[in-house]
């Protein structure tokens, strides 16, 4: 197929399109879901008149940067680890293949216990999603490091922290990237899921509490806003990661 | 011990467990061998005699099961020693770096200043024919040019013992032949000692003072053979007529050995 960004944006505009026809026409009652032109002006609104909006916003966004760093930075070190104690790794496996089975919500009455109704319950909330992701991802990315670069690193005399920060970590970035942008998903959903469950502030509170008294445009205007974010970090992510690709890989 | 001796081997063996979990391979040895200060030994042998794991022994990289290996009169361990430069056949240019920060990396390593990495590391890619190519990446470069950059960064760091495993096997014939003019005339400058594992009998004859043969698993030398060529020699060494014999003469020890390796009787 040629030009495949042409026929992603296509086919989005047609849904979104269809979306508006079938809300506009009643089809869609405004009671399930309102149009899409007006869920971007109830966004704009909110983010021009409402008193409680930046607090939210921000208040989620800090959890989720701050997940993703907890996510994304031990996730790399744990990786680096287990992948350097093979038996670890042999016990750990399985664990890592089923992580996503269980369904991590059920530990959230947990940390709230430990840590309180606080932003920590939901950082952890959203690095105990994306943290796993990280690790399998290190662990496939350092797989794929050629073992000629080890030894380069032992001709060198270079020790173990210098090898993994001079060479296992440049040479497993283009790998890390789905990893990374595996925990940039999972930490979103673990914090908004946490702010919708049970929270003092943040975009999932306001969103829980638009959903319970069926205000549908802030709802919408919400589900929107969230979706853009993790699009654009996402997307800026794939910019990255096309553009260490090309740079390495141009033959 | 002679002042001339640069690196010894005695009766060094490798063996280490089989895949199966079961017994043991016996990979290498016993082999008692020296490598004078300033020689271009070559080692060529059959298909899994054991000639890289040799190479891994003298580097450092492999602990000998038995016997020992000395470095300038020092026992080499499970370390690579200061002075020792390795190039391997695979490319292990760092696609993350432009050629002139691959060339400078082994020097940011070792602490010396930043005039000095800038003087050493244009001279090397001076040296290697790299001036134009200084900002590209590896993936702008050929096969041929990114070992020239491999060797190039082990040439900043000044070795007296360099190793070379195979380094121009991904490479056609006639690069192999120029690239081996380029390490001739770095061995003739350097006045470093040189071991060349290499599965070409053409490129050992050619570059070589000596040129050692291995039998099959597990290798050991059978022959060691003097080239005698002066030390001012290039490619054009191929089309004189002692090559030719001492090249019979290698094919002559190496065919039995290469067949056996093959299981072909």
């Amino acid at each position: 197929m040629r030009h495949p960004a042409l026929w992603r944006l296509g086919i989005t505009a047609a849904v979104v399109l269809a979306l508006e026809g079938l809300c506009r026409s009643g089809v869609i009652s405004a009671f399930t879901m309102i149009a899409p032109s007006q869920m971007v002006v109830a966004l704009a609104g909110m983010i021009l008149h409402a008193d409680w909006f930046w607090a939210d916003a921000r208040y989620t966004f800090e959890n989720v940067g701050a997940a993703i760093v907890l996510s994304a930075v031990p996730g790399f070190v744990l990786g680096l680890v287990i992948h350097a104690l093979p038996r670890l790794r042999r016990v750990l496996n399985p664990v890592l293949l089923s992580y996503y089975s269980v369904p991590t919500f059920v530990f959230y009455p947990l940390l709230i216990v430990i840590f309180g109704i606080n932003q920590l319950s939901l950082i952890v909330m959203g690095a105990m999603f994306g943290v796993v992701a990280m690790i399998s991802s290190t662990l496939t990315a350092i797989d794929r490091i050629p073992t000629v670069y080890g030894k380069v690193a032992r001709v060198l005399r270079m020790d173990r922290s210098a090898t993994a920060l001079r060479i296992v970590l440049p040479a497993a970035t283009p790998h890390l990237f789905t990893g990374l942008k595996l925990a940039v998903a999972y930490s979103v959903i673990g914090v908004i899921a946490g702010e919708f469950i049970l929270a003092t502030a943040g975009l999932g509170r306001r969103l829980s509490l638009s959903f319970n008294e069926f205000d549908n445009a802030t709802m919408y205007g919400l589900i929107v806003l969230i979706f853009i974010v993790v699009a654009v970090i996402n997307s800026g992510l794939q910019r990255w990661e096309a553009r260490i690709y090309r740079r390495w890989y141009r033959s | 011990m002679s002042a001339d001796v640069h690196v010894t081997l005695n009766a060094v063996t490798r063996v280490y467990p089989a895949h199966s979990g079961h017994g043991e391979v016996h990979a290498l040895g016993p082999i008692d061998f020296s490598l004078r200060r300033g020689e271009f030994v070559g080692v060529v042998g059959p298909s899994g005699c054991g000639k890289s794991t040799l190479l891994e022994t003298v580097a450092g990289l492999a602990l000998p099961s038995t016997g020992t290996v000395t470095f300038e009169g020092r026992p080499v361990d499970n370390q690579v020693p200061e002075g020792v430069g390795v190039v391997f056949q695979e490319d292990a240019t760092f696609p993350w770096l432009t050629v002139r920060d691959n060339v400078a990396f082994g020097l940011q390593r070792a602490g010396i200043d930043g005039a000095e990495i800038a003087r050493r590391v244009d001279e090397a890619i001076a040296f290697m024919g790299l001036n134009a190519f200084r900002r590209a990446y590896p993936s702008q470069l050929s096969g041929g040019m990114r070992q020239r950059v491999c060797i190039a960064r082990t040439l900043v760091l000044r070795p007296r013992l360099i190793l070379l495993d195979e380094p121009f096997g991904a490479l056609d014939q006639q690069t192999r032949l120029l690239m081996g003019e380029e390490l001739l005339r770095l061995w003739r400058e350097t006045g470093a000692t040189v071991m060349l594992i290499t599965h070409a009998l053409d490129e050992a004859a050619m570059l070589s003072d000596r040129v050692a043969v291995m039998s099959s698993r597990p290798g050991r030398f059978i022959a060691v053979l003097e080239t005698h060529w002066p030390r001012e020699r290039d490619s054009r060494i191929v089309a004189e007529p002692g090559f030719g014999l001492f090249t019979s003469r290698l094919w002559e020890l190496i065919r039995d050995e290469s067949k056996k390796a093959l299981g072909i009787t």
